[in-house]
């Protein structure tokens, strides 16, 4: 399994500041090591869920950057949410991380 | 067949259940409620193109919709692009890198409980505009940010 997402999620407000980290290499299957081409490998889709329910479908391409960074922010929030990261990949690899909203400072 | 009736219906519902998804492409996904990847509007090679896979049509260009990216980017590979909508009832956002082998980016399915704002970082090959755009209410916006870029990113 793929290494886990850096996940934080503040509240300002009633709207949570979410910001994520995700690990992967997200090859755009042109670049070259020696004479072959690493294949195609990257994320197609992120949802985003807060307390169960659906708030963001995101489909990438393979230029988004690696190590893709996603911020968002979600309404109505309130301390000891849950906000769940999913992505899946072309090789239908896929992860689920899930944070508590946090106060904000 | 043999199947008592019961049993067969039964059969036959939850196959017909995982025909639909499979037909619409989620079942792949192993996640029912994701959006089908859009294929036809990431495998196209130029900004008309990419429009018509996204169903953009009539584009509005608004001051309402706000992009925040480096004006120079200094490493290709990573430029932070983020885009705010104002436009109400916001439900798509679509950032577009014009002179990207493969203009279109990303996608954001803005749903109820979100606010119409994204930010990410995406690789750009060369100098170009960064286009957003944004469906609301069924309707096309867009507006653009150029960025130049000193070492393209794609490679």
């Amino acid at each position: 399994m793929a290494d886990p997402m850096k996940i934080r999620a503040t509240l300002q407000g009633d709207i949570a500041d979410v910001r994520i980290l995700m690990r992967h290499p997200m090859e755009t299957g042109t670049r070259k090591t020696g004479t072959s081409v690493v294949p195609l490998h990257f994320i197609q889709s992120v949802i985003i869920q807060h307390n169960g329910r659906t708030v963001l479908d995101a489909q990438w391409s393979q230029a988004i950057s690696r190590d893709p960074f996603l911020g968002l922010r979600v309404k109505g929030a309130k301390v000891g949410d849950k906000i769940a990261v999913t992505w899946i990949d072309n090789k239908d690899d896929k992860r689920t991380d899930e944070v508590a909203v946090m106060a904000g400072s | 067949m043999k199947y008592p009736r019961r049993s067969f219906l039964h059969f036959a519902g939850s196959a017909g259940a995982v025909f639909i998804a499979a037909a619409t492409g989620l079942l792949k996904a192993g996640i029912a409620w994701a959006a089908p990847w859009n294929k036809t509007a990431f495998e196209a090679k130029s900004v008309a193109e990419t429009l018509k896979g996204l169903g953009a049509s009539n584009l509005i260009d608004s001051k309402d919709i706000t992009i925040t990216a480096p004006d120079i980017a200094e490493n290709g590979a990573i430029v932070p692009v983020a885009v705010t909508s104002r436009i109400p009832n916001t439900q798509i956002i679509a950032i577009v890198a014009e002179k990207n082998p493969f203009p279109l980016a990303a996608s954001f399915d803005i749903l109820p409980g979100a606010d119409s704002y994204v930010s990410t970082r995406l690789k750009m090959g060369q100098t170009s505009d960064v286009r957003a755009i944004v469906k609301a209410d069924g309707k096309f916006y867009t507006a653009s940010k150029e960025v130049k870029v000193t070492v393209g990113g794609c490679g």
